[in-house]
Protein backbone atom coordinates (compact mmCIF):
# COMPACT_ATOMS: atom_id res chain seq x y z
CA UNK A 1 0.00 0.00 0.00
CA UNK A 2 2.18 2.16 0.64
CA UNK A 3 3.95 0.90 -2.27
CA UNK A 4 1.56 2.04 -4.52
CA UNK A 5 1.40 5.71 -3.02
CA UNK A 6 5.14 6.38 -3.53
CA UNK A 7 4.63 5.53 -7.03
CA UNK A 8 1.57 7.22 -7.81
CA UNK A 9 2.63 9.89 -5.76
CA UNK A 10 5.98 10.05 -7.52
CA UNK A 11 4.05 9.81 -11.27
CA UNK A 12 1.75 12.81 -10.15
CA UNK A 13 4.36 15.04 -8.75
CA UNK A 14 7.20 14.34 -11.99
CA UNK A 15 4.43 14.64 -14.57
CA UNK A 16 2.83 17.86 -12.73
CA UNK A 17 6.77 19.42 -12.93
CA UNK A 18 6.86 18.26 -16.33
CA UNK A 19 3.47 19.94 -17.75
CA UNK A 20 4.93 23.17 -16.20
CA UNK A 21 8.35 23.02 -18.26
CA UNK A 22 6.88 22.00 -20.93
CA UNK A 23 6.81 24.90 -24.00
CA UNK A 24 4.20 22.84 -25.83
CA UNK A 25 0.81 23.11 -24.64
CA UNK A 26 -0.04 19.71 -26.19
CA UNK A 27 2.96 17.63 -23.89
CA UNK A 28 1.58 19.53 -21.33
CA UNK A 29 -2.00 18.18 -21.71
CA UNK A 30 -0.92 14.98 -21.97
CA UNK A 31 1.20 15.19 -19.32
CA UNK A 32 -1.66 16.66 -17.44
CA UNK A 33 -3.74 13.56 -18.50
CA UNK A 34 -1.37 11.37 -16.53
CA UNK A 35 -1.51 13.47 -12.98
CA UNK A 36 -5.68 13.45 -13.48
CA UNK A 37 -4.72 9.11 -14.20
CA UNK A 38 -2.66 9.18 -10.90
CA UNK A 39 -4.86 10.75 -9.06
CA UNK A 40 -7.57 9.12 -9.98
CA UNK A 41 -6.03 5.90 -8.78
CA UNK A 42 -4.92 7.48 -5.43
CA UNK A 43 -8.77 8.02 -4.96
CA UNK A 44 -9.27 4.18 -5.72
CA UNK A 45 -6.88 3.69 -2.46
CA UNK A 46 -8.76 5.88 -0.49
CA UNK A 47 -11.83 4.16 -1.07
CA UNK A 48 -13.40 6.52 -3.36
CA UNK A 49 -14.79 4.59 -6.46
CA UNK A 50 -17.08 7.17 -7.41
CA UNK A 51 -14.90 9.61 -7.55
CA UNK A 52 -11.87 7.99 -8.89
CA UNK A 53 -14.68 7.31 -11.76
CA UNK A 54 -15.72 10.79 -12.80
CA UNK A 55 -12.20 12.02 -12.73
CA UNK A 56 -11.60 9.88 -15.33
CA UNK A 57 -14.32 10.75 -17.09
CA UNK A 58 -14.91 14.21 -16.29
CA UNK A 59 -10.87 15.53 -16.12
CA UNK A 60 -9.34 13.01 -18.36
CA UNK A 61 -12.04 12.61 -20.49
CA UNK A 62 -13.99 15.80 -21.37
CA UNK A 63 -12.01 18.91 -19.60
CA UNK A 64 -8.78 17.42 -21.53
CA UNK A 65 -11.01 16.95 -24.92
CA UNK A 66 -11.84 20.85 -24.33
CA UNK A 67 -8.45 21.96 -24.16
CA UNK A 68 -6.96 19.78 -26.78
CA UNK A 69 -9.63 20.95 -29.05
CA UNK A 70 -8.82 24.51 -28.29
CA UNK A 71 -5.20 23.93 -28.54
CA UNK A 72 -6.05 22.58 -32.85
CA UNK A 73 -8.84 25.80 -32.61
CA UNK A 74 -5.70 28.44 -32.06
CA UNK A 75 -3.43 25.96 -34.11
CA UNK A 76 -0.79 26.87 -30.93
CA UNK A 77 1.21 23.73 -31.50
CA UNK A 78 4.50 24.77 -31.99
CA UNK A 79 5.61 27.96 -29.91
CA UNK A 80 7.08 31.12 -32.37
CA UNK A 81 10.19 32.59 -30.22
CA UNK A 82 8.57 35.79 -28.84
CA UNK A 83 10.93 38.50 -26.25
CA UNK A 84 9.66 36.82 -22.87
CA UNK A 85 8.94 40.01 -21.34
CA UNK A 86 8.00 38.00 -18.15
CA UNK A 87 11.89 36.43 -17.88
CA UNK A 88 12.34 38.25 -14.64
CA UNK A 89 8.96 37.28 -12.87
CA UNK A 90 10.36 33.35 -13.79
CA UNK A 91 12.52 32.99 -10.61
CA UNK A 92 10.61 35.02 -8.31
CA UNK A 93 7.87 32.64 -9.29
CA UNK A 94 9.73 29.72 -8.72
CA UNK A 95 11.33 31.14 -5.59
CA UNK A 96 7.66 31.83 -4.10
CA UNK A 97 6.91 28.16 -5.01
CA UNK A 98 9.19 26.94 -3.04
CA UNK A 99 8.71 29.76 0.08
CA UNK A 100 4.95 28.20 -0.34
CA UNK A 101 5.55 24.49 -0.59
CA UNK A 102 8.02 24.78 2.20
CA UNK A 103 5.45 26.51 4.50
CA UNK A 104 2.94 23.96 4.07
CA UNK A 105 4.82 21.23 4.49
CA UNK A 106 6.24 21.86 7.38
CA UNK A 107 2.84 22.98 8.62
CA UNK A 108 1.83 19.28 8.22
CA UNK A 109 4.82 17.54 9.07
CA UNK A 110 4.54 19.18 12.87
CA UNK A 111 0.63 18.17 13.41
CA UNK A 112 0.33 14.52 13.27
CA UNK A 113 -3.57 13.78 13.41
CA UNK A 114 -3.94 11.02 15.60
CA UNK A 115 -6.77 8.68 15.87
CA UNK A 116 -7.44 5.36 13.94
CA UNK A 117 -8.29 5.66 10.62
CA UNK A 118 -12.15 4.68 8.99
CA UNK A 119 -12.37 1.26 7.80
CA UNK A 120 -15.30 2.06 5.49
CA UNK A 121 -16.60 0.19 2.40
CA UNK A 122 -16.12 1.49 -0.99
CA UNK A 123 -18.02 4.78 -1.78
CA UNK A 124 -19.76 3.95 -4.70
CA UNK A 125 -22.16 5.66 -7.28
CA UNK A 126 -25.36 4.54 -4.60
CA UNK A 127 -23.85 5.95 -1.57
CA UNK A 128 -23.45 9.23 -3.66
CA UNK A 129 -26.40 8.99 -4.60
CA UNK A 130 -28.04 8.10 -1.68
CA UNK A 131 -26.64 11.36 -0.28
CA UNK A 132 -26.90 13.78 -3.24
CA UNK A 133 -30.73 13.19 -3.37
CA UNK A 134 -31.61 12.66 0.74
CA UNK A 135 -33.86 15.94 1.21
CA UNK A 136 -32.68 15.76 4.86
CA UNK A 137 -29.03 16.14 4.33
CA UNK A 138 -27.73 19.49 2.64
CA UNK A 139 -26.69 18.65 -0.87
CA UNK A 140 -30.24 18.94 -2.83
CA UNK A 141 -29.76 22.80 -3.25
CA UNK A 142 -26.58 22.74 -4.04
CA UNK A 143 -27.05 20.45 -6.67
CA UNK A 144 -29.87 22.32 -8.16
CA UNK A 145 -27.42 25.55 -8.18
CA UNK A 146 -24.88 23.53 -9.75
CA UNK A 147 -26.98 22.59 -12.79
CA UNK A 148 -28.05 26.53 -13.09
CA UNK A 149 -24.13 27.25 -13.14
CA UNK A 150 -23.63 24.80 -15.81
CA UNK A 151 -26.64 26.23 -18.12
CA UNK A 152 -25.27 29.61 -17.47
CA UNK A 153 -21.68 28.19 -18.41
CA UNK A 154 -22.84 26.92 -21.26
CA UNK A 155 -25.03 29.58 -22.75
CA UNK A 156 -21.96 31.72 -22.27
CA UNK A 157 -19.59 29.62 -24.09
CA UNK A 158 -21.93 29.51 -26.98
CA UNK A 159 -22.29 33.55 -26.67
CA UNK A 160 -18.64 34.05 -26.45
CA UNK A 161 -17.90 31.98 -29.20
CA UNK A 162 -20.20 33.78 -31.74
CA UNK A 163 -18.94 35.64 -34.80
CA UNK A 164 -20.87 38.40 -33.92
CA UNK A 165 -22.12 39.05 -30.69
CA UNK B 1 -8.60 -2.62 3.63
CA UNK B 2 -6.74 -0.64 6.25
CA UNK B 3 -4.55 2.17 4.71
CA UNK B 4 -1.15 1.95 5.45
CA UNK B 5 -0.54 5.72 4.04
CA UNK B 6 -0.92 8.39 6.99
CA UNK B 7 -3.28 11.50 6.09
CA UNK B 8 -0.04 13.36 6.09
CA UNK B 9 1.55 11.64 3.33
CA UNK B 10 -1.65 12.65 1.19
CA UNK B 11 -1.55 16.40 2.36
CA UNK B 12 1.60 16.22 1.55
CA UNK B 13 1.53 15.24 -1.40
CA UNK B 14 -1.50 17.37 -1.95
CA UNK B 15 0.34 20.59 -1.07
CA UNK B 16 2.78 20.04 -3.65
CA UNK B 17 0.60 19.29 -6.41
CA UNK B 18 -0.77 22.35 -5.39
CA UNK B 19 2.24 24.69 -5.56
CA UNK B 20 3.17 23.10 -8.66
CA UNK B 21 0.30 24.72 -9.42
CA UNK B 22 0.69 27.91 -8.56
CA UNK B 23 4.40 28.08 -9.89
CA UNK B 24 2.58 27.54 -13.53
CA UNK B 25 0.16 30.03 -13.40
CA UNK B 26 3.16 32.86 -11.82
CA UNK B 27 5.39 31.74 -14.60
CA UNK B 28 4.07 30.19 -17.80
CA UNK B 29 2.91 32.84 -20.72
CA UNK B 30 0.66 30.70 -22.56
CA UNK B 31 -2.64 30.82 -20.80
CA UNK B 32 -3.88 27.35 -21.59
CA UNK B 33 -1.35 26.09 -19.92
CA UNK B 34 -2.66 28.58 -16.59
CA UNK B 35 -5.82 27.00 -16.99
CA UNK B 36 -4.13 23.72 -17.17
CA UNK B 37 -2.27 25.16 -13.79
CA UNK B 38 -5.45 25.70 -12.22
CA UNK B 39 -6.75 22.59 -12.78
CA UNK B 40 -4.12 20.97 -10.91
CA UNK B 41 -4.76 23.32 -8.04
CA UNK B 42 -8.47 22.78 -7.93
CA UNK B 43 -7.20 18.29 -8.03
CA UNK B 44 -4.75 18.83 -5.78
CA UNK B 45 -7.47 20.15 -3.31
CA UNK B 46 -10.25 17.14 -4.47
CA UNK B 47 -7.11 14.86 -3.36
CA UNK B 48 -7.34 16.94 0.19
CA UNK B 49 -11.23 16.46 0.51
CA UNK B 50 -11.43 13.08 -0.14
CA UNK B 51 -8.42 12.47 2.01
CA UNK B 52 -9.82 14.04 4.69
CA UNK B 53 -13.57 12.17 4.33
CA UNK B 54 -11.46 9.21 4.75
CA UNK B 55 -9.92 9.89 7.59
CA UNK B 56 -12.43 11.69 9.74
CA UNK B 57 -14.08 8.31 11.82
CA UNK B 58 -12.18 9.39 14.97
CA UNK B 59 -14.00 12.83 14.93
CA UNK B 60 -17.56 11.68 14.18
CA UNK B 61 -17.05 9.25 17.04
CA UNK B 62 -16.03 11.95 19.42
CA UNK B 63 -18.44 14.80 18.51
CA UNK B 64 -21.29 12.36 17.87
CA UNK B 65 -21.81 12.47 13.95
CA UNK B 66 -22.52 9.61 12.23
CA UNK B 67 -19.99 7.93 10.46
CA UNK B 68 -22.14 8.29 6.88
CA UNK B 69 -20.96 12.38 7.65
CA UNK B 70 -17.34 10.56 6.35
CA UNK B 71 -19.26 11.26 3.06
CA UNK B 72 -19.22 14.63 3.06
CA UNK B 73 -16.05 15.42 1.55
CA UNK B 74 -16.57 13.27 -1.30
CA UNK B 75 -20.27 15.13 -1.95
CA UNK B 76 -17.83 18.67 -2.02
CA UNK B 77 -15.81 16.45 -4.46
CA UNK B 78 -18.42 16.30 -6.96
CA UNK B 79 -19.33 20.34 -6.62
CA UNK B 80 -15.78 21.43 -7.42
CA UNK B 81 -15.46 18.89 -10.14
CA UNK B 82 -18.76 20.46 -11.86
CA UNK B 83 -17.54 24.00 -10.99
CA UNK B 84 -14.22 23.11 -12.57
CA UNK B 85 -15.93 22.29 -16.20
CA UNK B 86 -18.07 25.52 -16.24
CA UNK B 87 -15.17 27.63 -15.44
CA UNK B 88 -12.61 25.89 -18.17
CA UNK B 89 -15.44 26.14 -20.46
CA UNK B 90 -16.10 29.67 -20.62
CA UNK B 91 -12.12 30.24 -20.01
CA UNK B 92 -11.42 28.87 -23.00
CA UNK B 93 -14.39 30.69 -24.97
CA UNK B 94 -12.80 33.81 -23.65
CA UNK B 95 -9.42 32.66 -25.13
CA UNK B 96 -10.76 31.68 -28.31
CA UNK B 97 -12.75 35.23 -28.90
CA UNK B 98 -9.28 36.87 -27.89
CA UNK B 99 -7.13 35.29 -30.37
CA UNK B 100 -9.83 36.02 -32.89
CA UNK B 101 -9.36 39.83 -32.18
CA UNK B 102 -5.58 39.57 -31.35
CA UNK B 103 -3.73 36.47 -33.41
CA UNK B 104 -1.62 36.59 -29.55
CA UNK B 105 -3.23 35.08 -26.60
CA UNK B 106 0.69 35.46 -24.23
CA UNK B 107 -0.64 36.85 -21.23
CA UNK B 108 2.33 39.37 -21.27
CA UNK B 109 1.28 40.53 -24.68
CA UNK B 110 -2.71 41.55 -23.73
CA UNK B 111 -2.22 45.13 -22.09
CA UNK B 112 -5.44 46.70 -22.91
CA UNK B 113 -6.21 47.09 -19.42
CA UNK B 114 -3.29 48.33 -18.60
CA UNK B 115 -3.25 52.18 -17.34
Amino acid sequence: MTLLFALLATIAVVCGILMVVQENPVRSALFLVLVMFSLALLYLTLNAAFIAAVQVVVYAGAIMVLFIFVIMLLNLGTPEPMPNKLKPQTLLGIFAGLILVGVLVSMLVGNQPTGETLTSNLVGAKEIGLTLFDPGKPWLFPFEVVSILLLVAAVGAVMLAKKRI
Amino acid sequence: MVPSVSLNSYLILSAILFTIGVTGVLIKRNPIIIFMCVELMLNAVNLTLVAFSRYQSTVAASTGLTPSHAIDGQMMVIFVMAVAAAEVSVGLGILVSIFRNRTSINVDEIDLMKG
